[in-house]
């Protein structure tokens, strides 16, 4: 019994060991196969948006992506790591600090005039070296059953009074977050984001993610959070069981809780792709790109010259957004001051 | 080598033919060195996490570490961290150590049943019981809801070694406590509970480093942690002196924590005096205890087991047939090969170290195995920021590939597959070894042909704790896994965040499903372990 025991396993671990031989060469061979055709795109876009885009993308050019899913600034620290050695061929953002960032080290290839004619020029930096590629609302949503019109905050700062102490929430240490104080930064300087960051570091809740900033409010736990719009579009459009009890309340008046964000998408100088990721970044500002934006389920704003956003979101010239230059904004000295506020 | 080992073979025919001492083995030094050799290679490669934060500490300057290290988010961190750490383990030693007296050593109906109910939670990712409980009551956040679910993920792990100890114990100490004249509960708090001191104190350890360098669980019930902070670090800026140094701090933590293991379990050791074997002990008779003595096994897994089972039941009965997309199977392929390889390897990389501890102990290797253990103590999170600065920095080529996501596994599961090699090892007697060396094999044939035979089951124990690790690692996958690689567990968490809970329902399950005979082989071997 016993020796028929120890040959089970001998024969198990055996086994075992051939499998994983088998497996190391099988992955080996795809991992060569991933090299050597189609491109690799380095996505900190939502997963489920970067995907329906590279499928329509792949359905019409054949060409293959390969997609790595992270975050804006985690992907572009990385890209400046990898250097020239970058297996990624093209980058797409939620923001635009990530892209400065990228850009600020000399990676990316200018993007091909035809693309770039596809973007009005607010949409894009002027040095054509990225594009926008879609954009996003700060917003302020909070819980209909606590607060009216009246109670709400006209202006993002005065959620650094100690009035709004332990009553609204935010997704400090994501990338969306971190493009609003950038933009709060260009526009109102150091000293006031620092006075800032050190009201949201008192008076916040933090929370992971956008999402879960909108559910707390929609489940009572705080009276309001900055996400920025889509998070509520989204969930009305599926079951709206994370945001029946939210509204929404649009800043304007060029606050800084106004601010737009770009998302961006670039090519890197690296690439030994640079034909099929040109045609991705255009497929992606062409109309059928920006389709995607409409008719998907993503709720981002569209971009693209002439290209029309989803219906049910307040027209992007509504929204009198602040001037902000996106490709300035500076996402190191951000993450610095964040730190040093004590909320990374 | 295989010439060597020859040469040595026909030096070493007479020091083994007039016998050595009892323990130590032919006095052959080198097949020992090439076996020191491997263990020291394997050391070395698991001190690089360790090395790496050290020389980024050295490389910022003290300044810049001052200022990262001291300022007040990681004073709130640490606090966090103690009052987790003091909260979970006692409560999950009081819940283990009732339940394995209550399955071990009471006449409770059912008692089989309520011992695989205690280790099957093990079979449930941690970030998947936060996701049931989160998805249950979505209040659910902070210290209190994170040490709750914490505790119920975890408890297995004291319950395993605490009830295998209760099943070893010779009863003959009782008997004797209590014809002195003390009362059952005497003999319980006097006899039995200081011999599974050991016990107690390996698992309690084992928790405690898993609470640290959990990340999923916490992220979801939202309370922060070092490893949450280094993710959300890493997140902002990609291995900047910033997360380094939280995860310096947090290696910190892990060092104290395997230090005090040290000062609580002491140098005392429990053993038979008498002849012959122990007995099986008696089981106590519950009598009208009975009611409440069946409600706390019941009432744990109906938590621990119930909960996420109910909970993924509903996701998955509201997501249909839709749910189950290709996506599904290829994180599944992916993740059996990437648990498979990764658990072999790391059982080969164990063995040179877990041969050494058993047939050659000293304090060199016990330097070396220190190094072994060590490493698995240390979030996945360190070992892959680690892995990934040296990869992109010295040997490009790895960077992002299977390779270098299969070292972190093994730095990470080493220890899981040191303990079922060296208990087996240790149980496959030297002299069948020697007599082999007697009958002409060579050292190196004798360790393959007998002990390595005889070790089979515990490498096959030690390949399934390690796969089981690997099946529901999060971190290092996320942060290293080549372009293109998906597990069960990173699609899972890439879904819940986008709070897609139907979607990543099938992830969950799917991982549960490759857990479960992974956690009954491990429950198998702590019975074999325990001699039944």
């Amino acid at each position: 019994m016993k020796t028929a025991l120890n040959r089970l396993s001998g024969a198990l671990v055996l086994a075992a060991s051939l499998l994983s031989l088998l497996a190391a060469t099988a992955l080996a061979g795809s991992a060569n196969a991933q090299e050597s055709e189609g491109i690799v795109v380095y996505n900190a876009q939502h997963e489920s948006l970067g995907r329906e885009w590279i499928d329509v993308f792949t359905k019409e050019t054949g060409i293959k992506v390969t997609m790595r899913q992270g975050s804006d600034m985690q992907f572009a620290n990385q890209i400046i790591q990898e250097g020239d050695a970058s297996p990624a061929d093209v980058f797409l953002t939620e923001n635009s600090p990530a892209m400065s960032l990228v850009d600020g080290a000399g990676l990316f290839a200018p993007i091909e005039k035809d693309t770039l004619d596809q973007v009005p020029e607010q949409y894009r930096p002027a040095d054509g070296m990225w594009t926008g590629i879609a954009a996003r609302t700060t917003v302020f949503a909070y819980d209909k059953t606590k607060l009216t019109e009246d109670k709400l905050p006209k202006s993002m700062l005065e959620l650094q009074d100690p009035a709004w102490k332990g009553r609204w929430g935010a997704a400090p240490a994501g990338a969306d977050f971190q493009a609003i104080v950038a933009a709060f930064l260009q526009l109102k300087g150091e000293d006031a984001t620092k006075a800032w960051l050190k009201g949201l570091k008192d008076n916040a809740t933090p929370y992971k993610g956008n999402s879960v900033a909108m559910k707390a409010v929609n489940a009572g736990e705080v009276e309001g959070a900055i996400i920025y719009h889509y998070y509520w579009f989204g969930d009305q459009a599926k079951t709206g069981e994370n945001s029946k009890n939210v509204g929404l309340h649009y800043f304007k008046n060029q606050d800084p809780g106004a601010f737009v964000s770009v998302s961006g998408g670039g090519i890197l100088k690296s690439t030994q792709h640079m034909k099929e990721a040109q045609t991705f970044i255009k497929y992606l500002t062409s109309k059928a790109g920006q389709a995607v934006l409409k008719d998907g389920d993503s709720f981002e704003y569209a971009v693209g010259k002439d290209a029309a956003s989803n219906d049910k979101l307040v027209p992007l010239a509504d929204l009198n957004a602040p001037k902000v230059e996106a490709s300035t904004l500076d996402s190191k000295k951000v993450v610095e001051l964040m730190t040093a506020a004590g909320l990374i | 080598m295989l010439q060597d080992n020859r040469l040595l073979a026909s030096g070493n025919k007479t020091p083994v033919a007039s016998g050595a001492g009892p323990m130590v083995l032919p006095r052959g030094r080198m097949p020992h060195a090439s076996v020191v050799l491997l263990a020291s290679i394997v050391a070395i490669f698991s001190l690089v996490p360790l090395g790496f934060i050290a020389w980024v500490t050295y490389d910022v300057g003290w300044e810049t570490v001052k200022t990262l290290v001291i300022r007040p988010r990681v004073g709130e961190l640490l606090v966090n961290t103690v009052l987790l750490e003091s909260i979970t383990i006692p409560l999950s030693i009081v819940l283990a150590v009732t339940l394995a007296w209550l399955t071990e050593r009471t006449d409770i109906p059912l008692a089989r049943l309520w011992a695989w109910l205690a280790i099957a939670p093990l079979a449930v990712p941690a970030f998947v019981h936060s996701y049931a409980w989160v998805s249950l009551l979505p209040g659910m956040r902070g210290l209190q809801s994170g040490a709750f679910v914490s505790v119920l993920a975890y408890y297995p792990f004291l319950y395993l070694p605490v009830a295998a100890a209760l099943r070893r114990l010779d009863p003959a100490i009782e008997d004797a406590a209590a014809s002195l004249g003390l009362d059952p509960w005497r003999v319980f708090f006097r006899t039995i509970l200081p011999q599974l001191r050991l016990a107690i104190c390996g698992g309690s350890l084992l928790i405690a480093l898993h609470l640290l360098s959990e990340y999923g669980l916490f992220v979801m019930i939202r309370f922060d942690t070092f490893a949450t902070a280094i993710v959300d670090q890493f997140q902002s800026s990609y291995n900047s002196p910033a997360s380094n140094m939280l995860g310096g701090v947090l290696v910190g933590c892990c060092l104290f924590l395997l230090g005090l293991e040290i000062l609580l379990r002491g140098n005392e050791r429990y053993a038979r005096v008498g002849s012959g074997s122990a007995r099986p002990a008696d089981r106590r008779r519950l009598g009208w205890f009975v009611v409440p003595a069946v409600t706390l096994p019941i009432i744990l897994a109906v938590l621990a087991l119930g909960v996420p089972l109910i909970t993924l039941g509903r996701w998955l009965y509201l997501g249909g047939l839709g749910i189950w997309r290709i996506e599904v199977v290829s994180a599944f392929a992916q993740t059996i090969v990437l648990a498979i390889a990764g658990g072999v390897l790391a059982t080969v990389a164990a063995a040179p170290m877990a041969w050494l501890s058993v047939r050659a102990p000293g304090r060199f290797q016990r330097i070396l195995e220190a190094c072994h253990y060590y490493v698995g103590s240390l979030p996945g999170v360190v070992v892959a920021l680690a892995l990934i600065s040296i990869t992109v920095r010295l040997v490009l080529p790895l960077y992002q590939t299977f390779a270098t996501l299969l070292v972190a596994y093994v730095l990470l599961f080493l220890p899981r597959a040191m303990v079922g090699l060296r208990a087996s090892i240790a149980q496959a007697p030297v002299e069948l070894e020697r007599a082999a060396m007697g009958l002409g094999r060579t050292p190196g044939q004798a360790a393959r042909q007998i002990t390595m035979r005889l070790a089979a089951p515990g490498a096959a124990a030690s390949v399934a704790l390690a796969a089981l690790g690997i099946t529901n690692e999060l971190t290092a996958t996320l942060m290293l896994s080549p372009n293109g690689v998906d597990t069960l567990a990173t699609k899972f968490w890439s879904l819940t965040s986008e709070i897609d809970y139907v979607s990543a329902a099938p992830y969950a399950f799917m991982m549960v499903v490759l857990s479960l005979p992974l956690t009954l082989m491990l429950y198998a071997q702590s019975k074999r372990t325990a001699g039944q």
